[in-house]
């Protein structure tokens, strides 16, 4: 099994390191098929070690790759944790990754940098798999920045224009916030339970349930701090608010990596490292509620951006947040597995509905604004296909992926009895129909609208093979994968073997009352609120958009206010720029001018030097060269002396 | 057995050969080949501490010990342990790059250039391998000498300011570090730092000469506020010599803690272990945010480079705090060997974040952030490494930046959760600085013609950066190697700092 494990994290990295460091020698052809023969022979493993552990039932896998260092006792290892979470994980992480590879040879067809591309998506694979493979907290902040490193160069992929070198330079700056929770959470692990590892810092829960830190005379619970403070990595990483800001702007680089790392794998990183640590976070309260509101803030307030939007990839970006809000509140209902199985539909939905995306911006040379389009569904049936389906996915229509996993956080959180989680769950209720709304606002505007000047004057035709091929096979588990999987993964043990929640928690043994079966969900669904709120979405952006298109504009006049704040984006950017990046910066001036010039440079090291000069200056004067000078002096000082000696 | 004067070697061995480079008057390319070839061959004698090493004891090892001025007492005696050992490899190391970097950017009296550095490798060596006081002071002080000339006959406009002020701060520093010495050998008659060591000594005594090294260190390091000499003097100082400056002349002060402060007067250390972590900590968050500002690019890896010393000494004081608060030294270590590896790793990225400046400063003959922009246009395989380096600098996990810094935040949390907290905002400081500043040197659009005449790396330049870049990256994924040899010396030192020797 081990060897299995290696090649499969390996694989990817050899990719990388041939295109990365022998792209120029290998071409652009070489470069794409070595990185995605890398990539598949990743993903065929994965597939098979999916099969081993899903289904023929394989024994959760904890071994050593390395010993990093050994220092004062504590062991600093790589090694992989394989279970049936971690199976799941790697195979949509190098399935999805193989497709945007695929899909990449034609998004990227006449774009510089080629070959640096696959290296860095075939890098980013090989971080990934090291983040959720990992056993101890090492590997997986090592993946963790490492994705976050890859994501950086990605966004800065066209680094010569402007807006992408400041959206990496954000996007690497505001997960360095959220990291710096997380290391601070690490170090209380190792600090309390002496070591790195999963498995043993699990054994030690039990001993630390009541363990607190005293700041002061103020108690604080040991694990409430902790993990807060590793969730605030989960923050930064999965784009909850306040540190949501990186992730809108990451959408500068090209659409391929929106696809796979900002939408599918990376940022649902977070939502899997709560899900991966569980057995701790079932032991404070405080944080669970905190991460419910959290979410559930998220997904209302960024879907309601959603709808502003007219950049074809920013409504898909909102989405993503939004949608990232879902899965965080399902964690904070300790409904972890309702979070992970929207991580896993939405890495179909959202991939597919991002690639679809890019191939609408094949279609129109690169143009991302959705009100230079309007009825290309004739132009490229597939696309359209392809982005109906991922919309239904992603709001949630019956039967749908989708559906399965939104309704199972929101059947978790209506059971929660807590006051945080029916404010939760209004929120996210409203959030579906907001969902429904700006997605098929989008959808109508670029696909049924009118037909823009451009495109009425530009040749505009389905995207090559390479470009339709991934987003078909990504269609097809948009569509199945939720119903085939929503009762071994709700209501099953799928994912007992990584999972822990304490009875009391357990929301899901209420859920199941009404029935445990993909079937019982559809039809309790059918009558439930959330789809009704869905068609209601989708009924809104059709009248506004179709039926009635004049009215919208009217809208946001009538609600100017309204409409400037969601346009700014609630202004957390103005905030961010005047107080963090402009404020430390004059903090930093005074610091260098006025402290360290002035007054240690200017007061002290060159005062010293112009004091010594000057009495230097002074005291010449005292060596006059005549004697009866130096002869007074003497006279006078032995008398001085001569009186202290008598006093 | 009578084994061969390994230490002495690689002492007087470049000492030597950099004497005889200094008489290669009238021939630069040979002198610049001897130098490269007898700084490659120290260098691979040097391994030869590495292979003999025995990791298991925290004797000194590599001994050789003869009198000296026997009317004192004085011996040239020399040894190494598993703190000094890593530091005299990296010593050799960067030697080599430093020789090889000057190859075309130095024009004029290319000989007594090359003659300086190779001294500067033998007296280097000399400081972390002297046993004996007044060796170890001589070594100190001597190597002010060679750094001094290199700086102020081939450094910038404002050499004159900058060499004046490096000179009368670090020997004004070590001034009463020499005090320190006299005092302890008028007690015991030795000069062996061995003796200094085992030597009782009175809690006030202990106190005048914690601080008596304190000053000395805190300039060398250097830590606030008495760094304002470095700035000064790497923005003037010419490649290699900001490379031999930040990578080893800084990591003198940090041994100078391992060795004398913290087994020579622990009660002390124990008193006045605040004082250095409050220093520590304003290193790296204020320095941080200075760096921030700057606008020419040694100046700002200068800012940097204390910051991260800042992890060094912050490291290295932890075991007090962690003692009081937790009533065991579990995590001690841990600091001390974080502080450790992070000398070396700063040795290791500074060295490659002032090569690099080098490389556009001898394209471009300016350091101003703005003057540059869209280096990445033209020199790709450059950025490539600008890029590597850059996030070492900045800590990433896979980088040797990463190691160090990780340690001392774990171990600094079992001391006081807000020593943690502040030491970790490098997280987001050091990444600022660093990254804004790649931002606007390497990426954008090209922004001027003599950015977009410059030419990417030579062979020479390529293989330098080839090197360190190894270096950082395997120090990052396997850093046990270097662990190992500490781990016994690391050990027998926390015991050392937590005897007390009061009388």
């Amino acid at each position: 099994m081990h060897a299995i494990f290696l090649t499969i994290l390996l694989s990817p990295l050899v990719g990388a390191v041939g295109a990365g460091i022998f792209g120029r020698w290998l071409g652009r052809a070489g470069s794409h098929r070595i990185t995605i023969a890398s990539v598949a022979v990743s993903a065929a493993l994965s597939a098979y070690v999916f099969y081993l552990y899903v289904f023929a039932g394989a024994e959760s896998y904890n071994a050593t790759i390395y010993t990093w260092m050994v220092s004062d006792g504590i062991r600093f290892e790589a090694g992989f944790l394989v279970d049936r979470l971690t199976a799941t994980m790697m195979l949509v992480v190098t399935f999805v990754s193989l497709m945007v590879h695929i899909y990449t040879i034609g998004y990227m067809e006449h774009e510089e940098g080629y070959e640096r591309f696959f290296s860095y998506i075939s890098l980013f694979t090989f971080s990934m798999l090291s983040l959720v493979m990992a056993n101890n907290f090492l590997q997986l902040f090592f993946g963790w920045e490492a994705v976050g490193l890859v994501s950086y160069l990605l966004i800065g992929f066209y680094f010569k224009r402007e807006s992408a070198n400041q959206a990496s330079l954000k996007a690497f700056l505001v997960n360095r916030v959220g990291d710096f929770g997380f290391l601070l959470g690490i170090a209380l692990v190792v600090g309390y339970f002496g070591t790195l590892d999963y498995a043993e810092f699990f054994d030690g829960l039990a001993a630390h349930t009541g363990t607190s830190i005293m700041f002061g005379d103020t108690a604080i619970h040991m694990l409430t701090l902790m993990t807060m403070l590793l969730f605030v990595g989960a923050m930064g990483k999965s784009a909850q608010m306040p540190l949501h800001v990186w992730l809108p702007e990451s959408m500068e680089g090209p659409t391929p990596i929106s696809a796979l790392i900002h939408a599918a794998t990376m940022v649902t990183a977070g939502i899997f490292m709560v899900a991966r640590l569980s057995p701790a976070y079932e032991l404070a309260e405080g944080t669970l509620t905190f991460i419910l509101l959290t979410g559930a803030f998220t997904a209302l307030l960024m879907g309601l951006l959603g709808i502003v939007q007219t950049d074809i990839k920013r409504v898909v970006a909102y989405s993503t947040l939004s949608q990232l809000g879902y899965m965080v509140a399902a964690l904070g209902v300790s409904a972890y597995a309702a979070g992970m199985f929207h991580v896993l539909t939405h890495a179909f939905f959202k991939a597919l509905l991002f690639l679809a995306a890019g191939s609408v911006i094949i279609a129109m040379h690169h143009d991302q604004d959705i009100r230079n389009m309007g009825g290309l569904a004739k132009k490229m049936p597939i696309t359209y296909v392809a982005l109906l389906i991922g919309s239904l996915a992603l709001i949630g229509f019956p039967g749908f992926s989708g559906f399965y996993s939104k309704d199972g956080i929101l059947m978790a959180i209506s059971e929660a009895d807590s006051v945080a989680a029916q404010l939760a769950f209004v929120m996210l209720l409203v959030g579906v129909f907001v969902t429904a709304f700006y997605s098929f606002r989008m959808f109508f505007i670029v696909f049924h609208g009118k037909e823009s000047d451009y495109v009425r004057t530009h040749d505009i035709h389905e995207s090559p093979w390479v470009v339709t091929l991934p987003l078909i096979a990504l269609a097809i588990p948009a569509v199945f994968f939720g119903g085939l999987f929503v009762e071994p993964i709700l209501f099953g043990d799928m994912f007992a073997d990584a999972i822990t929640v304490t009875p009391e928690h357990n929301v899901f043994a209420r859920v199941a009352e009404h029935g445990t079966s993909a079937l019982d969900m559809l039809l309790h669904g059918l009558m439930a609120l959330p789809t009704w709120f869905a068609l209601a979405g989708v009924a809104l952006a059709w009248f506004l958009y179709m039926k009635r298109p004049e009215l919208a504009p009217v809208f946001a006049q009538r609600f100017a206010g309204a409409y400037a704040s969601l346009r700014h984006a609630y202004g957390f950017d103005r905030f961010n720029d005047i107080v963090f990046v402009q404020g430390t910066r004059r903090i930093g001036e005074f610091c260098s001018r006025v402290t360290d010039s002035k007054m240690i440079d200017g007061w002290v090291v060159n005062g010293t030097a112009n004091a010594i000069a000057f009495l230097a200056a002074k005291g010449r004067y005292a060596q006059t060269g005549y004697l009866y000078h130096y002869a007074f002096i003497m006279i006078f000082s032995l008398m001085g002396l001569l009186a202290w000696a008598l006093w | 057995m009578t084994q061969f004067p390994l230490l002495s070697a690689l002492i007087w061995l470049p000492i030597l050969s950099g004497l005889l480079v200094l008489m290669m008057r009238h021939q630069p390319n040979l002198a610049k080949q001897f130098a490269l070839w007898s700084s490659v061959l120290v260098f691979i004698l040097s391994l030869g501490l590495y292979t003999g090493f025995d990791n298991t004891t925290a004797q000194m090892q590599f001994v050789e010990q003869a009198s000296w001025i026997s009317a004192f007492n004085i011996q040239y005696f020399l040894g190494v342990d598993g703190l000094s050992m890593p530091l005299v490899i990296l010593t050799t190391f960067t030697t080599v790059l430093a020789v090889w970097s000057a190859f075309d950017c130095i024009k004029e009296r290319v000989e007594q250039y090359m003659a300086a550095f190779l001294i500067m490798n033998g007296i280097m060596v000399g400081v972390f391998s002297a046993l004996d006081a007044v060796l170890f002071y001589v070594f100190w002080e001597v190597l002010l000498v060679p750094m001094f000339l290199v700086i102020g006959q081939w450094g910038g406009q404002r050499r004159v300011y900058a060499t004046i002020k490096f000179f009368l701060y670090t020997f004004l520093g070590s001034v009463f570090m020499l005090i320190a010495f006299l005092y302890m050998y008028s007690q015991i008659g030795s000069f062996s730092l061995l003796d200094f060591q085992a030597m009782p000594l009175g809690f006030t005594a202990q106190i005048l000469i914690f601080l008596a090294f304190l000053i000395a260190f805190a300039v060398k390091i250097p830590m606030f506020p008495v760094h304002t000499w470095l700035p000064d003097a790497h923005v003037e100082a010419p490649t290699a010599g900001s490379v031999v400056l930040a990578a080893i002349m800084l990591k003198m002060g940090g041994y100078g803690f391992v060795r004398l402060s913290l087994p020579m007067a622990p009660d002390a250390a124990n008193e006045l272990d605040w004082l250095v972590i409050s220093l520590s900590i304003i290193a790296i968050v204020y320095i941080s945010v200075i760096a921030m500002v700057q606008k020419d690019m040694k100046k700002l890896v200068a800012y940097s480079s204390i910051a991260h010393m800042g992890f060094v000494t912050l490291g290295m004081f932890l075991l007090y705090g962690i003692l009081r608060n937790t009533g065991e030294v579990q995590g001690a270590i841990m600091g001390l060997e974080g502080a450790m590896i992070q000398m070396i790793s700063h040795g290791l990225i500074s060295a490659a974040m002032f090569l690099a400046i080098g490389v556009m400063y001898d394209r471009m003959h300016t350091r101003e952030i703005s003057a540059y922009g869209g280096v990445v246009n033209t020199m790709p395989v450059f950025a490539v490494f600008v890029l590597l380096f850059a996030m070492a600098n900045a800590g990433l996990p896979g980088t040797s930046g990463f190691v160090g810094e990780f340690m001392v935040i774990l171990a600094a949390f079992k001391s006081n959760f807000w020593i943690a907290l502040a030491a970790a905002t490098t997280l987001i400081l050091g990444a600022a600085y660093t990254l804004w500043m790649v931002k606007r040197v390497i990426f954008g659009d090209v922004v001027n013609h003599h950015v977009a005449e410059l030419s990417d790396l030579n062979r020479r330049e390529f293989a330098i950066m080839s090197i360190l870049a190894v270096a950082v990256v395997a120090l990052g994924f396997y850093p046990a190697p270097v662990m190992d040899i500490m781990h016994a010396s690391v050990a027998h030192l926390v015991e050392q700092a937590m005897t007390s020797k009061l009388p």
